[in-house]
């Protein structure tokens, strides 16, 4: 396996989390989109750390882990009190703000 | 195997420190403290806090100007002359705004829900109501938030500035959902502006891994230093790059990473608007322009595509799409969007002076910004039987606000004229300064194009100054009339039930527009927000060489 092989993988695995985001419309669904390419990233920076042989991009790694901790706790108390005024997780239903 | 304590300069955290520890507290002082009393004491914290910050700075001040900056915690945050202006001004700022989020109306109710948990329109939501309850968790809330944006603009590596990102991010996702009023658009900004700022603090995270790749270090010395030596990898860093402007450019709601700010401007509690459209500009600028000036000038000629793209977009849509607007909060959006674009000539403009005018325009923007949505505020619908209810935000509720109200009006007059850029308002001298910055600097058809669309925002600024000092003020019916159709329309477009229809129409026939009395904080920091607006514009001087003194990134 070269870095190429890892870089690619990261690509589409970012790939694929952007297109759920930007394509799929339960609010759920689509934060697991911004997981999944948040875990991409992990992906990427521990590959480069290896390539570098150092720890700084593994750091980093961990403080993405705790970030994205933080961010579902705040994300799910948002969609969550939405659902509950709504009975609906659809980004679709939640258009009263028109441009 | 001895453990080795790393060196701490705690002197020069002690900004962020008081902010951040203050926070910490403020959570304890909230389960603490009796419920009658935690208002009091939460706000008298929060306010001393933020005043020991201001301090801090000022403390720190003649030490970093002489010595023109220092490194704290290794390469993570870097104390110089830009990072003390922008964090005495993001904590003055801050201060300001945390009066408007704190004053209560004359029938005690504050800007937030009494219970943001409950569900809209349920009986729990009317018994919080009742029972008098207050969301004082919006205090620590506000300083987390005010903590992340004094880390922001002072980090040294892309490790800090993710996590300073996010923790100023996180509690403004959480305010915005807490307004007393039309809490359905509140919750839905609330989501809007979560999904899209975590969209895109991962794309900015995917940048700074590719950056990280390319550099081997997530330190902003060691990146400027690779990218002087080309490898094989350019590619990268290029990408890299541009997903990490993105980020940022998304914070500050430049086109085309602009579309949350009307929607989050709109729904979000109106004195929330007023500080994340002024604390949160103000740090990602800060942000931006050490990443522009220390980390990647040596891009120049590859990026500048991409700024000047940004730059234009942002000053034209903005400028063009507000003229459109009917809604008072929108219209102060999409303006602070055409502001994003002025102040990114002088970002752009890539020189010292550049640095300063920067500078001065966002404090004096700030407080132009607190002050207008201070007002947007105070400015409410009242019923037939005088109960006031929320604010009268259709431009045509404004008309003949003038007559009945000088003393708002005018202030509000002086913010838009200084959003404007009229001479002897400090939006002028703000103006003047970035634009002769981007000629000096090359970008001469950018300082074109941005007078030309300051000239085209001054006519919708201009056109509600006449509508409130120079229209009548209409009969009862008709400021309803002319809204309540439209509120129909958007409840029946929604496809939403009618339970949820007659919760977004609260409007009930024959509604006025009046001034909403208050506790008096509001109208303090009003007063202090048109103050500088008029000092700032008459003498400049004095400022504007204290800032030029303190304008040098530490490379």
């Amino acid at each position: 396996m070269s870095l190429d092989h890892y870089l690619v993988l990261a690509g589409i695995l970012f790939s694929i989390g952007a297109a759920t985001v930007l394509l799929r419309r339960n609010a759920i669904i689509v934060f697991m989109g911004v997981e999944l390419m948040l875990n991409a990233t992990n992906l990427l920076l521990v590959t480069f750390s290896r390539l570098h042989g150092q720890l700084d991009g593994q750091v980093l790694a961990f403080f993405v882990m705790v970030v994205a901790a933080a961010e579902v706790v705040v994300g799910l108390a948002i969609i969550v009190s939405i659902y509950r005024t709504r009975r609906s997780a659809s980004v679709d239903d939640v258009n009263l703000l028109k441009s | 195997m001895t453990f080795t304590a790393p060196h701490v300069d705690w002197a020069h955290l002690s900004p962020v420190l008081i902010v951040l520890g203050a926070a910490a507290v403020s959570v304890l002082l909230e389960a603490f403290v009796p419920a009658r009393r935690r208002r009091t004491v939460q706000l008298a914290f929060s306010a001393a806090a933020l005043a020991g910050a201001i301090v801090a700075v000022a403390a720190l001040w003649s030490g970093v100007k002489s010595s023109g900056g220092v490194r704290v915690l290794g390469t993570s945050l870097i104390v110089d002359g830009p990072t003390l202006v922008l964090q005495g001004t993001i904590a003055l700022l801050a201060l300001i705004s945390l009066l408007i989020i704190a004053d209560r109306t004359s029938t005690g109710e504050d800007a937030f829900a009494p219970s943001a948990a409950s569900v809209p329109g349920s009986d729990y939501e009317e018994l919080a109501r009742r029972q008098g309850l207050a969301q004082t968790e919006v205090y620590p809330l506000v300083l987390f938030a005010t903590g992340g944006m004094l880390i922001f603009p002072a980090t040294g590596d892309l490790l800090t500035l993710f996590v300073a990102l996010e923790v100023l991010s996180l509690p403004l996702y959480l305010l915005t959902g807490m307004a007393r009023r039309r809490r359905l658009l509140s919750q839905e900004a609330a989501m809007k502006y979560f999904l899209l700022g975590a969209f895109a603090s991962a794309l900015m995270l995917f940048g700074i891994a590719l950056v990280y790749g390319y550099a081997g270090s997530l330190s902003y010395a060691d990146i400027a230093t690779a990218t002087q030596n080309p490898t094989g990898l350019d590619t990268l860093l290029l990408v890299g790059a541009v997903m990490v402007l993105a980020g940022l450019l998304f914070k500050i709601g430049a086109v085309p990473f602009h579309a949350w700010t009307p929607d989050v401007y709109q729904g979000a509690p109106t004195p929330i608007t007023g500080f994340m459209a002024a604390c949160t500009k103000v740090a990602a600028f800060g942000a931006l322009l050490r990443v522009v000036y220390t980390v990647i000038p040596g891009l120049q000629w590859d990026l500048d595509v991409v700024m000047w793209t940004v730059t234009i977009l942002t000053m034209v849509v903005g400028t063009v799409i507000a003229m459109v607007q009917t809604d008072m909060k929108r219209l102060l959006a999409y303006s602070s969007v055409a502001h994003a674009g002025f102040i990114l000539t002088g970002v752009v403009a890539l020189d010292a002076a550049g640095v300063s005018a920067v500078l001065f325009y966002l404090l004096v923007y700030g407080a132009a910004t607190i002050g207008a949505f201070g007002v947007v505020w105070l400015v409410r619908e009242r019923d037939a039987d005088g109960v006031i209810l929320g604010e009268a935000t259709h431009l045509s509720q404004w008309a003949g606000i003038g007559r009945r109200h000088p003393w708002h009006a005018g202030a509000f007059a002086l913010f838009l004229f200084s959003f404007a850029g009229i001479p002897l308002t400090a939006g002028f001298v703000g103006k003047f300064g970035v634009f002769s910055a981007a000629v000096d600097g090359g970008a001469w058809p950018l300082a074109l194009l941005g007078v030309l669309a300051s000239a085209g925002a001054a006519f919708f600024y201009v056109r509600i100054v006449v509508l409130m000092f120079f229209s009548d003020a209409p009969a009862d019916e008709a400021p309803a009339a002319a809204a309540a159709p439209e509120e129909t329309d958007v409840a029946v477009g929604g496809g939403t039930s009618p339970a949820v229809a007659t919760l977004v129409a609260e409007k009930a026939p024959a509604l006025t527009t009046t001034v909403v009395g208050t506790e008096g904080f509001a109208a303090v920091a009003i007063g202090l927000c048109a103050l500088t607006t008029i000092v700032l514009g008459v003498f400049p001087t004095p400022v504007l060489d204290v800032i030029s003194h303190m304008s040098t990134f530490l490379p």
